[in-house]
């Protein structure tokens, strides 16, 4: 009797194993994600306003535009953005069997179903917010911050609201982990437990308002690259400026209970330049000064400032930034440096206006963008392409991947299934530690992930010799194992192989030259073929850049 | 772009290349008046810019110096470590530091280093680069520096990385607003095989491979020749030089099986002793900067045995790579800086161990037109707790003094300022040299 309950438990053990791993992956519909009609059409409207502003510039500056690439390229753009992977075989097979004027739309709806697009998004956005170093690591937990924001863009928390709880959160990091953007600036010595204003200055410029106001922190600006004050009297900024901004973070403490207001008001002070002693300075909004409410809590009055309705630069560098995290850059460059004055490309303003009025919804942002003409133009045209066609869009952008893109990229080519939160746990936590000795040793491009800083030899060698390529290609679970194996028809194979690495289909003189090579071997040969036409496709420029 | 087959006669050019410099060299006999005459006077001229290339022994955690290179032995705060004589007269180190002791006449020390940052990756990043972060952008490391400003004849003839990271922490030395291509190199434990040179394939097979690549990259490229934007970029990339590297004999430096056992025990049968071994061949391939890390220092709890430890596997190799230098006659030309982001409290906690201390640390130099056998500033034997710790230091030198003095010898104009992307103009350092450990 126990022996035969124990069989039984022992094969309904392995039945399970074996019914997991091997499961057929079926891609569901996208759910909730999926705007209505109505929405969409309303979307289309605004993109028609957006190529039209576009069509404006180039025929004002007398550029050439470059023409139209296929729908599956734009997928892959918008994945690398927005998922940091490219499109699976499986996910092409389904995009492909959708009529073609839905195909981007579904495919938008898809990737804001996925939790990976919140993952990668919030580390994106994360960047920017609290860094990349590790921190103090008693009172900072970077991965807690990172989920939960992943959690808020899952659900399309307007951005406003999820700006102001950043601002004004109180509690533990561990809890409330919001407050990781405050405990983050927290030096570990005996001497403070105050998130320092300083540094939270900075970063509530460059972060929310898209301003870099850094070198206010110890000097006027002597070299007029910061404006501040009222938009009918702008002015350079002062050193008074960044530390009335940091005056606002004054009555911040971390404690046992966490982050929180203190009881008794601190008043902030600071040694200006040239002064011989420290005063107090009170909080003072940068600009917009008609837009401060003078609410009592600083923190709250300084969020609620922030995220005005309209506080134009607000939206701005929201917009801007997602533009930049689609496009390879931003509509202004740098990202975070967009000048208070003006001037401002219509396009930025029509984004803006339509974020804006719409609760900062960060998901119809991404679909605005993604049913843009824009969206889908050449990176390669006839013509001389030159600074002025990138500045006004003429051309998609050709940009280096960010390592996390390359690292997802590899592991999504060369595998199998979809690798997202279906796929099975082995997979993914193997994805993720060699994604992390990767991105380790490709180098992280840091805060400012937008700037383009050259490629060294050393990734180079990462990709030519290093462990995640030579692992993925070898391993016999994975895909280029298999493709030989499992198909007999020598042009699908090479298909598939163009299809999964460069999410297209291989030309003529592709398709030929991958064919001969893969014609009249035996079975061990054909396989080590296929293996090092994936490898050279993984190694070449179409693959590492994004256009 | 470099012929795939190119990369397996490699051997072959590189030889040529070296027997024609040998030739090019013996013929020149003629023209070795008017060059004795210069060398001559260059030789009677100021003595800085003698040194060519930096070995950093990286001790991250934070050494004690009181167990290391300030020792107080007899005092409370040495909480009973001794110390011991070393061949300089008047310079004791920390008992553990048996070996060193003997090198001591090529050896200085600062030991009034102090720093604003006790936090360990604040205070690593200010070790490193001289700077304390800043949220705007990332300062270069001094390896980096010191390969972005050195960049003559004898640096395109080194195939390998110019800098170098033998077992990397978290944080090795970074090109920062320099960019990446300037970061330090990673490798581990010179027993292992070098991360990502060998490739993965038989030789036959790797042609076939760069070949496809090859193919691959000509039809991206097809019809993007007329982009003014990234045109060179995406031609030039970094192909050519990862396949030179990949065959280059250079890279047998790395390979420390190559050298004698007894030589090998000298530096110690420990990952940090075989760095420190490999260090030195590096250097002489001609690589600029090599940093080994050894980690484990930061002793907050029984401070005496950890610190012990660590030293046992520090004094061998330090010692060695010393000797080893001034034998192979690279001692002058060589700068070697030891030392680690701050030091460890004067005073012993409830747990038998030390806390961190930035007022007041060691920081060791040695080589590249160190004069050696020197102490610049001393700590206070008796400390008061409750007073300023910077008030009873003697000849105080923060942390970017160091930096100073190391691109002082290198010939490295320092002061002078460098574009950064984000517009700000920077210098490389803002220390001043210590001119005491540089003058005869």
């Amino acid at each position: 009797m126990k022996d035969l309950f124990f069989l039984s438990l022992a094969f309904g053990g392995i039945a399970a194993l074996a019914f997991s791993l091997t499961r057929v992956e079926k891609i569901a519909a996208p759910k909730f994600a999926k705007a209505n009609d109505l929405v969409l059409a309303d979307v289309d409207l605004v993109a028609e306003a957006i190529d039209s502003a576009f069509a404006e510039d180039w025929s004002a500056q007398n550029l050439s535009h470059a023409d139209q690439v296929n729908n599956l390229l734009v997928a892959r753009r918008i994945s690398l953005g927005i998922a940091g992977t490219i499109p699976s075989l499986a996910e092409i097979r389904e995009f492909e069997s959708q009529p073609e004027s839905e195909q981007i739309d579904w495919w938008v709806a898809r990737l804001l179903e996925d939790r990976r697009t919140s993952n990668y998004l919030a580390e994106r956005l994360t960047r920017a917010l609290v860094g990349v170093e590790e921190g103090p690591f008693l009172i900072f937990r970077r991965r807690r911050f990172v989920s939960w924001l992943s959690d808020k863009l899952f659900l399309n928390k307007p951005y406003d609201e999820l700006v102001a709880e950043i601002l004004t959160e109180e509690g533990l990091w561990t809890d409330a982990p919001a407050v990781n953007f405050y405990t983050r600036t927290i030096a570990q010595n005996e001497e403070s437990n105050k998130p320092d204003p300083v540094l939270l200055a900075g970063r509530t410029s460059r972060a929310f308002l898209g301003m870099r106001i850094d070198c206010l922190q110890c000097h006027d600006d002597f070299l007029d690259t910061v404006e501040l004050g009222n938009a009918e009297d702008l002015r350079s900024g002062t050193q008074q400026d960044f530390h009335s901004l940091a005056a606002f973070f004054s009555d911040v403490e971390s404690s046992l209970l966490g982050i929180r207001d203190v009881k008794e008001h601190q008043p902030y002070e600071y040694q200006l330049l040239d002064e011989d002693k420290a005063s107090v300075v009170v909080p003072m909004v940068p600009f917009h000064a008609e837009l401060d409410g003078k609410e009592s809590n600083q923190r709250t009055r300084l969020a609620n400032w922030v995220t005005h309705q309209e506080n134009r630069p607000f939206a701005r560098a929201a917009v801007n930034r997602m533009w930049a995290i689609m496009f390879g850059r931003g509509l202004i460059n740098p990202v975070d440096e967009i000048p208070l004055g003006g001037p401002f490309p219509k396009v930025l303003e029509i984004l803006t206006d339509d974020f804006v009025s719409h609760g900062y919804d960060l998901h119809r942002l991404i679909r605005v963008i993604g049913s843009t003409q824009a969206l889908r133009l050449n990176s390669a045209a006839d013509f001389t392409v030159t600074p002025s066609h990138e500045n006004l869009v003429a051309v998609f952008p050709t940009i280096r991947l960010r390592p996390e893109q390359v690292a997802g990229a590899i592991a999504q080519s060369t595998s199998l299934t979809t690798i997202n939160s279906g796929a099975h746990i082995t997979t993914r936590l193997m994805k993720f530690g060699q994604q992390n000795e990767f991105v380790s040793r490709f180098g992280d491009p840091g805060e400012d992930e937008f700037s383009d800083r050259g490629e060294t030899v050393t990734q180079r060698l990462l990709m030519l010799n290093g462990e995640m390529v030579g692992e993925r290609l070898e391993n016999i679970l994975n895909a280029p194992s298999h493709l030989a194996s499992l198909s007999p028809d020598l042009d699908t194979v090479v298909d598939v192989i163009y299809l999964t690495t460069l999410t297209r289909h291989p030309n003529e003189e592709e398709r030929r030259q991958a064919v001969s090579g893969l014609s009249g071997q035996d079975r061990e040969r054909r396989g080590e073929e296929v293996i090092d036409l994936y490898w050279s496709l993984l190694n070449c420029a179409e693959f590492r850049w994004n256009h | 772009m470099v012929n795939p087959t190119d990369f397996i006669q490699k051997q072959q050019t590189h030889f040529h290349r070296r027997s024609l410099l040998k030739m090019a060299g013996l013929s020149g006999l003629s023209w070795l008046t008017p060059l004795a005459t210069r060398l001559a006077r260059s030789a009677e001229a100021d003595q800085r810019g003698k040194a060519k290339s930096l070995i950093v022994l990286w001790l991250e955690g934070a050494p004690s110096q009181l167990e290391t290179f300030d020792p107080h032995e007899g005092t409370t705060i040495a909480g009973g470590s001794k110390a011991r004589k070393t061949n300089v007269n008047g310079i004791s180190l920390g008992d553990g530091m048996q070996q060193v002791a003997e090198q001591m006449e090529h050896i200085s020390l600062i030991r009034s280093v102090t720093s604003k940052e006790g936090d360990h990756e604040r205070a690593i990043y200010n070790a490193k680069t001289g700077f304390r972060p800043d949220p705007t952008l990332i300062h270069p490391s001094i390896g980096s520096v010191i390969c972005h400003q050195m960049n003559q004849e004898q640096d395109r003839l080194v195939d390998i990385p110019r800098h170098i990271s033998i077992l990397p922490s978290k944080t090795p030395g970074r090109g920062g607003y320099l960019g990446d291509q300037f970061d330090a190199f990673k490798v581990f434990d010179p027993v292992q095989p070098i991360p990502d040179v060998a490739a993965r394939v038989e030789t036959k097979r790797q042609l076939s491979r760069l070949e496809k690549l090859k193919f691959a990259d000509q039809q991206f490229l097809k019809n993007r020749g007329n982009n003014s934007i990234i045109g060179e970029s995406l031609k030039s990339s970094n192909l050519d030089a990862a396949i030179r590297l990949m065959s280059s004999d250079q890279l047998n430096a790395f390979d420390v099986s190559q050298v004698s056992e007894s030589e090998r025990a000298q530096f110690g049968d420990t990952p940090f002793g075989r760095s420190c071994l490999a260090a030195l061949r590096l250097i002489e391939t001609g690589v600029r900067c090599v940093e080994v890390t050894l980690t484990g220092w930061d002793s907050h709890v029984n401070n005496h045995e950890t610190q012990a430890g660590r030293i046992n596997i520090l004094d061998p190799a330090y010692a060695s790579l010393i000797k080893e230098l001034k034998k192979r006659d690279l001692l002058d030309s060589t700068m070697v800086v030891c030392g680690g982001e701050f030091g460890r409290t004067p005073w012993i906690n409830p747990l038998g161990g030390r806390d961190h201390w930035p007022h007041g640390f060691s920081i060791a130099l040695a080589g590249g037109g160190i004069q050696g056998g020197r102490v610049i500033g001393e700590t206070d034997p008796n400390p008061k707790r409750e007073s300023a710790p910077k008030a009873s230091l003697k000849q105080p030198h923060p942390i970017e003094d160091v930096h100073a003095t190391v691109f002082s010898a290198m010939g490295i104009e320092f002061e002078t300022e460098l574009d950064t992307p984000i517009g700000r103009p920077m210098k490389i350092c803002e220390g001043k040299p210590v001119q005491a450990l540089l003058d005869v």
